[in-house]
């Protein structure tokens, strides 16, 4: 009795740790090839690629701050928007259409990329006490500040949400996602949105070069990665063209246009004490 | 040992017909959510998490209160658990595929549950979570049943197993701990953001947890011929009173933090739940009354629990029980998830009401934890019997 009972402990210990081993060498001996054949779906659409595609190390890495590598970012100068009014319009909807956002008639369904709104609701940790009569009067854009160090990134049980390393983009994978709102709950911008039912009714415009997704996934700005790939810039900053009030670029490298607007104007950042480094910038 | 489950008085299959109409009302009510999508419920864009999160929340405490019979009876030898620990562990089963069940309820994409495992994410607290509730669910049910099938044979239990009830007991720990960090690490929501919400999430757990076996055990003397003995009884009160009243001191340290320092943050969420938040002239307090509930519940049972009288009269007992855990859970079951929300990042305030077929998916899985429970303990009571008789 005792002797079998031991045997069947050997055998049962033995294949526990196989069982539990196994997995873990194949998927560090496998990583590389794990990576690109997750790319290779994505492939299939061509935008989706151009999120994904190239990066396809991108899942699962979480970059140190790297002042050498390309973090994106950009520089939104509230005085412009104020001088030219409708031009903050004119950028949200040049955004539904790129990447066909649905226009759902409830704010509970809401799903927002950019969008406008005091500045009291942007700057929430900034006092609007006496604020001026043009802070109090004008809407501030609100969109994700791609992180240097992504809240919603850390939070993400599948790594559906992940940062770009080639451009420092906070990204998100549609497929991948299982929407479980953990990273909803994570980001302190209420820059991500839920697809609470399908959203493809709700599309006023289709735009076949990018994807629509589908119920139960979360969405988010996603700095135009599609359109980057293309050598576009973001349909935003497009729609402010010849304006100034957007500019965009690399916020790592000193002779980018973005750094001379941030060399030469005092800016301020959404929440920065709570140590996300956010990529978007504001000149008041 | 499962036939035992086959065989019971009209009253039992009632009983499980009662949990099984429930079961089936839940079950039509999610195919509804599944083809519609997570719009079927009242959560929002700004109140991304429901009913169906903060009952995930609150019944981990309820399956991590077991361990306050697993501890006495294993680690302290304390004899008196001896015939209502495995009730504790059966109940941990239960309250555990009640959790798991209303994760996959909230998902938007359920069929994707599995890209938790597929794409493990050490970042993330949700893998952990996953981990540890899987884990203790598999470590109850091995220890469950090993030990009721050595007392169904009236040997001892082998000494292997040994091993795998004092592991369950961090793992309890465990599980209400990383429940409490998918809240308390995420930078922005103020009123998740303290560390104190492990500890209370804890506390409330080894209150509510052997306040509701306390009650289990008073209904199985009542249709099952089964005593689970004064002295045990007694024992678990002394330990819901001090957990109780625990759970109750840390929720004051959380008003002291908040109001002492007067920063606006930390007392938004305290002023929505408990007296209401004012914003652009509106009045937002849909939970006040549900967290005065709370309090006077939470106070009312404590002060009766604490009563000699209690030792004596079943009715007292399982009044002062029954308060105690729907207390806890208005603290938990409700307010806490919700009041995270308020205000949105954005310093709005959005209020959320759960729609009928919510509720109706909600009570279905209460229904399934129960019929589980049900079961288990029908075995359970079943072997006690066989032995005894």
């Amino acid at each position: 009795m005792d002797k079998q009972r031991r045997k069947f402990l050997k055998i049962a210990g033995a294949s526990v740790v196989a069982g539990i081993g196994a997995p873990a060498i194949i998927k560090l001996s496998s990583s590389p090839a794990f990576a690109s054949g997750h790319a290779a779906p994505a492939a299939d659409h061509s935008p989706a690629a151009d999120v994904h595609g190239g990066h396809a190390d991108a899942h699962g890495a979480h970059a140190e701050e790297a002042p050498t590598g390309v973090r994106l970012g950009m520089v939104i100068d509230m005085r412009k928007m104020a001088d030219n009014p409708g031009l903050l319009d004119n950028a949200i909807s040049a955004c539904i259409d790129a990447h066909n956002l649905p226009q759902f008639p409830d704010s509970k369904n809401a799903i927002k990329w950019i969008w406008k709104t005091p500045f009291e609701n942007v700057f929430t940790d900034h006092s609007a006490y006496h604020a001026s009569k043009k802070t109090a009067h004008i809407d501030f854009p609100a969109l994700c500040n791609h992180c240097d160090d992504p809240p919603c990134c850390r939070a993400c049980p599948t790594q559906a949400t992940f940062k770009v390393v080639s451009t420092g983009i906070v990204a998100m994978d549609f497929h991948r996602c299982i929407g479980c709102r953990f990273c909803m709950a994570a980001c302190p911008y209420g820059a991500r949105s839920f697809n609470w039912q399908d959203p493809r009714p709700y599309i006023k415009k289709y735009n076949k070069n990018f994807p629509t997704r589908m119920k139960g996934v979360v969405e988010k700005c996603n700095f135009c990665g599609e359109r980057l790939a293309l050598g576009q810039e973001p349909a935003c900053v497009e729609a402010c063209k010849g304006t100034g009030a957007i500019t965009f670029g690399n916020l790592n490298d000193a002779k980018s246009e973005v750094r001379a607007v941030l060399d030469k104007e005092f800016t301020i950042q959404r929440k920065p004490t709570l140590g996300t480094k956010p990529s978007v910038f504001y000149i008041v | 040992m499962i036939e035992k489950t086959l065989k019971g008085k009209p009253a039992y299959w009632i009983w499980l017909a009662f949990l099984g109409m429930f079961m089936a009302i839940g079950a039509a009510c999610y195919v509804r959510q599944y083809n519609f999508g997570l719009g079927m419920t009242g959560m929002s864009r700004d109140v991304s998490w429901g009913l169906y999160i903060s009952q995930f929340t609150f019944l981990v405490g309820v399956a991590a209160g077991g361990v306050m019979l697993v501890l006495p009876y294993y680690i302290h030898n304390y004899k008196e658990f001896g015939r209502i620990t495995i009730l504790g562990e059966f109940l941990a089963i239960g309250a555990i595929v009640m959790c798991l069940l209303f994760i996959m309820a909230d998902l938007g994409q359920p069929m994707r549950a599995l890209n938790v495992v597929l794409h493990p994410s050490p970042n993330s607290m949700l893998f952990y979570d996953a981990i540890v509730l899987n884990g203790y669910l598999f470590l109850n049910v091995l220890c469950g049943w090993v030990i009721l099938t050595a007392e169904k044979k009236q040997v001892k239990p082998p000494k292997w197993i040994y091993f795998f009830v004092y592991l369950s007991i961090p793992f309890a720990v465990s599980i209400h701990t990383v429940t409490a960090m998918l809240y308390c690490g995420l930078p922005g929501r103020h009123f998740w953001l303290s560390a104190i919400i492990a500890p209370r999430f804890l506390a409330s757990a080894f209150a509510a947890g052997p306040a509701l076996i306390i009650i289990a055990c008073l209904v199985l003397k009542r249709v099952a011929n089964f005593d689970a003995g004064r002295k045990a009884m007694n024992k678990l009160v002394t330990i819901i009173i001090y957990a109780g009243l625990l759970n109750m001191f840390f929720v004051g340290l959380e008003f002291f933090v908040g109001y002492y320092s007067n920063i606006p943050g930390h007392m938004h969420a305290l002023e929505y739940l408990f007296f209401g938040l004012e914003h652009h002239g509106h009045m937002y307090n849909n939970l006040v009354p549900f967290m005065w509930a709370f309090v006077i519940l939470a106070f009312g049972s404590l002060a009766l629990l604490a009563c000699p009288i209690v030792k004596k009269d079943d009715f007292y007992l399982g009044l002062g029980c029954a308060g105690l855990f729907i207390a806890f859970w208005l603290d938990k079951g409700i307010g806490f998830v919700l009041a995270g929300f308020v205000p949105t990042p954005l310093h709005e305030i959005v209020e959320y009401v759960p729609t009928a077929n919510e509720i109706g998916i909600t009570i279905g899985v209460w229904a399934a934890g129960f019929f589980v429970v049900t079961v288990l303990y029908k075995i359970a009571i079943g072997v006690e019997h066989e032995v005894e008789g």
